[in-house]
């Protein structure tokens, strides 16, 4: 080893306090970056690799019945490799053990083979059997909320009649990754589950025998997934198609896809913040090492090295503590990884989720961490590099004071002799003041957006639950009904008041883009579904015209006034053109409504109605269930306070576990930069201070010195650090925001006051770990000591 | 290039120094000529603040005149670049300074091994310790030596990578004379068995007795200059 090399060893282990610091921001930036970056190539590989194993298919399509000889007219269709047609249904399930109905969704299988297409992946039990019509398989996450196991029984109301089913097998499938009832916004494993059952039994349940009435197809290479589509979508036309999605739009792969462009967003913005402080951080204690080490850098040029030697000595400083920071940040981040992948893995289902952090993403945070370290070091080493070996030789010229401005303002003639020594000697610097308040200012600012994001996601599904929904249940009925349904609802046990809607599936057309959607028809001020915006609060249905969520406006282009095209996919088909009345800024989801009256003019019906919005009576509740568990006319229920606690129960946790990683890492980088400030203020000052103890000034008074110039940096990180929270709330908002969810821009005021107190009590504790030193300065020691 | 066969190791010619200290600009030399022979020993004299060091970093290519010519044999040190004159240092002077500017975080033996690592043809540390009488220490770490053993590792480490110059800025001026003597022996040895070239400054009169020549500094010029009839020992001086 290089004798140089050995003076750098022994540099680090004295300054192993502040470079633990630095390295500490470093790992918790790597850590960060590693842990989205291992997790999203985790995900990422094992979808792509389970969609391909087990042949998802690249278009899905619904429609009301086609007859089985379609099959052959879809294969022929260009671009078109496979098609399976299934028969799939919504039921009413009646579990044991439970008294409130849950929702089944049935879907057919071939009994003599697997699955062309979107085949299930078998983790218990067997895979059903031709002669036995009754046998299904259940989706993996139903079972375990439920306990089943190959062997229970089952009930569901079929056509309106209660069948008893036999569970042969435990399923997973690539369409149900993500596990979400039709029109849900979250997922609820006790109360929805999905069921493979023999094609021949479900047909013969359904009068679907000789037909299908949904269809999956996968694309040729090279096939374009919009040709094909509009192909289908004029091809089902006649048999009553609900328009057909490209594999990108399919529920479960859509969740899966907005996830993942969430993690790629955190991964790459909050690392960046972590290395700017640890480069920051590295320039001003490597400047001050340069600074204290004046005469050595002479002396090293004075016997020989060159300027490239002692730069890259100084620059290697740095880049030790970044390689340290960095491994140590790919070690966390792997652990966290492990971690989030496995909370992952309670709502994505893949047959097997493993985890890996790839070589490449080890080596970008380690080459990221250096960067940062040498950019950090750069001009630090530039001025070492710059002072000439013969004035190096020299002590440093006094440092230059001037009066700034705001002792002419003559505001400091108020102040004490100390009081002005800290004025002066942060106005000496102001570059560097600004850029240490910057430091914990960016602490305070993750914190911000830490507590946020709860503010948010409370906030938003308080919104959701207590202003939206407020209904306690929503019935659906097999079919688009007539009035007298309403009033059959309203005779249920406990229900207190009804609300009508009617939904109508939709393609929305617009220029050249066009979404299926439903339109919900609604009374023009609903009471039990209620429309709200972000901004605009309670917002009434017009007489006439489409209200869409501005997620939606955003996906067509359109604008209040432009007149759209509503292709209707249900009965007679009309096409119509409405015009926008509203765009509504609401927080989840891409919703189209209509007052319910207008939405029954363009369907030229009369009082028809898709479902009804329940409030009912919380002790008649029980009564409710078991009834409605036997109404032949409700195809699906759902239950919001069911959501609301199932939403708790697993996000909720999630965002805890997140909170507090963001909490120690916020930690992390205000104890980095205020206990480097400390230091660095204590070494520049020691011998002032010494000067000031030798004069007769106490402990407290030199401390007042310089834990005051701590208290002024802090201070004015605070507002600093607030401002920034909240721009850098803003700013993460827009780039996670989805077609799925828009996070309200709410930080509440005690948020603020926490993300403060927080790291003002971190610089304290700072300040008082450097305090001690100064309690411990050697008077003598630092008098004869010479810079 | 001139070629110096018998010439000297160094000429200056005119020369000057202006430089800013803070706010304040010092003429440190206003026109100095001189020679050193080669193996010679010179001393140079005079008050603080005359010019003597900023004479002798000059010389030591650590810093360049405002104005004027240096020669180093037949390298013209004030045509030269940094990177030149970082070659030349490396290549062909040892440093001595007042305050011995030792790397703290090394150990005796490592001060001298930072010089031998980046030399051509070392002497080994250890030798270069032994050389100063310092062979028993050479383990310990700067803070465990006294003043006169530090600047003896300094010595050490300016000879060890067998230099043709050797320059001392005030090598005794922190030290008690008994230890002071040491340092000069150290220093008078390297001359007289390596055939260096020496130039010590110094404000010490006294030590002017062991030099060949003694050249006296005053306000940036030299004042005056002489040759020793009979150079003493460095035991033998007295202050």
């Amino acid at each position: 080893m290089l004798t140089l090399d050995r003076k750098l060893l022994r540099d680090l282990s004295q300054l192993k306090g502040q470079g633990l610091a630095i390295g500490l921001v470093i790992a918790a930036g790597v850590a960060m970056f590693a842990m989205y970056s291992s997790t999203f190539e985790s995900l990422d590989h094992t979808h792509t690799v389970y969609y391909d194993r087990y042949r998802l298919a690249d278009v899905f399509a619904s429609l009301k019945r086609a007859p089985l000889s379609t099959v052959s007219r879809l294969e022929a269709l260009p671009g078109v490799a496979q098609v399976e047609p299934r028969v799939v249904v919504q039921v009413t399930l009646d579990v044991p053990g439970m008294t409130e109905p849950a929702r089944g969704l049935l879907l057919s299988i071939p009994e003599h083979r697997r699955a062309i297409l979107n085949d299930v992946h078998l983790l218990r039990g067997r895979y059903i059997q031709a002669t036995r019509p009754d046998e299904v398989l259940v989706i993996e996450a139903f079972a375990t909320a439920h306990g089943l196991e190959p062997g229970d029984p089952i009930g569901a109301v079929i056509n309106g009649r209660r069948r008893e089913l036999m569970i042969v097998g435990i399923a997973l499938s690539p369409e149900y990754v993500y596990t979400i009832a039709p029109g849900d916004l979250l997922p609820d494993d006790r109360r929805f589950g999905v069921f493979w059952m023999g094609r021949r039994a479900l047909s013969s349940a359904f009068d679907m025998e000789g037909g299908f009435n949904d269809v999956s197809l996968a694309l040729g290479p090279g096939a374009s997934s919009e040709a094909v589509i509009a192909d289908v979508d004029r091809l089902l036309e006649r048999y009553g198609g609900l328009g057909a999605i490209p594999r990108r739009l399919q529920v479960s792969a859509w969740f899966v896809a907005n996830e993942m462009r969430e993690m790629k967003t955190m991964g790459s913005i909050l690392p960046v913040v972590f290395l700017a402080v640890a480069a920051f951080l590295l320039n001003v204690v490597l400047s001050r090492i340069i600074s204290v080490q004046r005469t050595q850098v002479a002396a090293l040029k004075a016997v020989g090295y060159t300027n490239r030697e002692v730069a890259l000595h100084y620059t290697k400083l740095a880049l030790a503590v970044a390689f340290a920071g960095g491994v140590l940040g790919v070690a966390v981040g792997a652990w966290l990884g492990r971690g989030m992948t496995s909370m992952y893995s309670q709502y994505f289902r893949f047959p097997e989720f493993q985890y890996f952090l790839s070589p490449r993403i080890a080596i970008i945070a380690l080459a990221v961490s250096l960067a940062a370290a040498t950019l950090g070091a750069f001009g630090a080493v530039r001025r070492a590099v710059k002072l000439p070996p013969a004035e190096a030789m020299r002590p440093e010229p006094p440092a230059s004071f001037k009066r700034g401005w705001l002792e002419r303002s003559g505001l400091t003639r108020m102040l004490s002799e100390p009081g002005r020594m800290i004025l002066r000697n942060l106005g000496r610097s102001p570059v560097r003041t600004l850029l240490s308040s910057t430091g914990i200012a960016f602490a305070i600012a993750l914190l911000v957006f830490g507590f946020f994001f709860v503010d948010a996601v409370e906030l938003l599904m308080k919104a959701q639950f207590e202003e939206v929904m407020l209904h306690d249940v929503t019935t659906t009925f097999v079919e688009p009904t007539s009035a007298a349904a309403r009033h059959e609802v309203e005779r249920l046990p406990g229900v207190l008041y009804t609300e009508p809607f009617r939904a109508v599936p939709v393609r929305l057309r617009y220029g050249a883009r066009s979404r299926q959607t439903v339109v919900m028809g609604l009374p023009a001020v609903p009471r039990l579904n209620r429309v709200i915006g972000q901004k605009a609060g309670v917002v009434e249905l017009p007489a006439k015209g489409l209200v869409l969520s501005s997620s939606l406006g955003g996906v067509l282009g359109v604008e209040v006034g432009d007149r759209i095209i509503v292709e209707v996919l249900e009965g007679r088909r009309p096409v119509r053109t409405v015009p926008v009345a509203r765009l509504v800024d609401e927080y989840l989801g891409t919703s189209a409504y209509m007052e319910i009256g207008a939405l029954r003019r363009l369907m030229r019906e009369g009082a028809v109605l898709s479902g009804a919005f329940l409030k009912v009576d919380p002790a008649e509740l029980d009564r409710l269930h078991t009834r409605l568990k036997v109404t032949p006319r409700v195809a699906g229920v759902s239950l919001s306070t069911a959501a609301y606690e199932s939403f708790q129960n697993t996000i909720g946790q999630t965002l805890g576990l997140m909170i507090t990683i963001n909490l120690i890492f916020a930690a992390v980088i205000a104890c980095g930069v205020v206990y480097n400030s400390a230091r660095i203020s204590l070494s520049e000052r020691e011998r002032d201070l010494a000067s000031l103890r030798v004069l007769g000034f106490t402990r407290a008074e030199i401390s007042f010195i310089l834990l005051g110039e701590l208290a002024v940096v802090t201070l004015i990180a605070v507002p600093l650090g607030l401002a920034l929270g909240y721009l850098f709330c803003r700013g993460i908002i827009s780039a996670l925001a989805t077609e799925l969810l828009r996070i309200p821009m709410v930080v509440e005021p005690v948020s603020y006051a926490w993300a403060a107190v927080a790291v003002v009590a971190v610089s304290a504790l700072s300040g008082l770990a450097v305090r001690r030193r100064l309690d411990r300065l050697d008077l003598v020691a630092v008098l004869k000591s010479r810079e | 290039m001139r070629t110096h066969g018998n010439g000297p190791a160094f000429s200056a010619h005119e020369v000057t120094k202006v430089y800013t200290m803070g706010e304040v600009e010092v003429h440190a030399l206003r026109g100095v000529d001189l020679e050193l022979r080669p193996s010679e020993l010179v001393v140079l004299l005079g008050p603080s603040g005359s010019g003597k060091s900023t004479l002798l970093n000059i010389l030591g290519g650590l810093d360049v005149p405002t104005s004027g010519t240096v020669w180093y044999r037949d390298h013209e040190l004030t045509a030269a670049d940094e990177s030149e004159l970082t070659r030349y240092r490396r290549e062909h002077v040892g440093f001595v300074f007042q305050f011995y500017n030792l790397i703290p975080s090394l150990t005796a033996v490592e001060n001298v091994a930072l010089v031998t690592d980046i030399s051509e043809d070392p002497m080994d540390p250890a030798k270069a310790l032994d050389l100063v009488e310092l062979g028993d220490r050479k383990d310990h770490f700067p803070a465990q030596l006294s003043g006169g053993e530090q600047q003896r590792v300094a010595i050490a480490r300016a000879i060890a990578k067998q230099p043709e110059v050797l320059l001392c800025d005030e090598p005794t001026g922190a030290l008690d004379i008994s230890t002071g003597i040491l340092v000069l022996e150290a220093i008078a040895r390297v001359n007289r068995e390596l055939g260096t070239t020496v130039a010590v400054i110094t404000h010490n009169v006294a030590i002017a007795a062991m030099a060949d020549r003694v050249l006296r500094m005053a306000d940036g010029r030299i004042a005056s200059a002489e040759r020793n009839e009979r150079r003493i020992s460095a035991s033998e001086l007295e202050w």
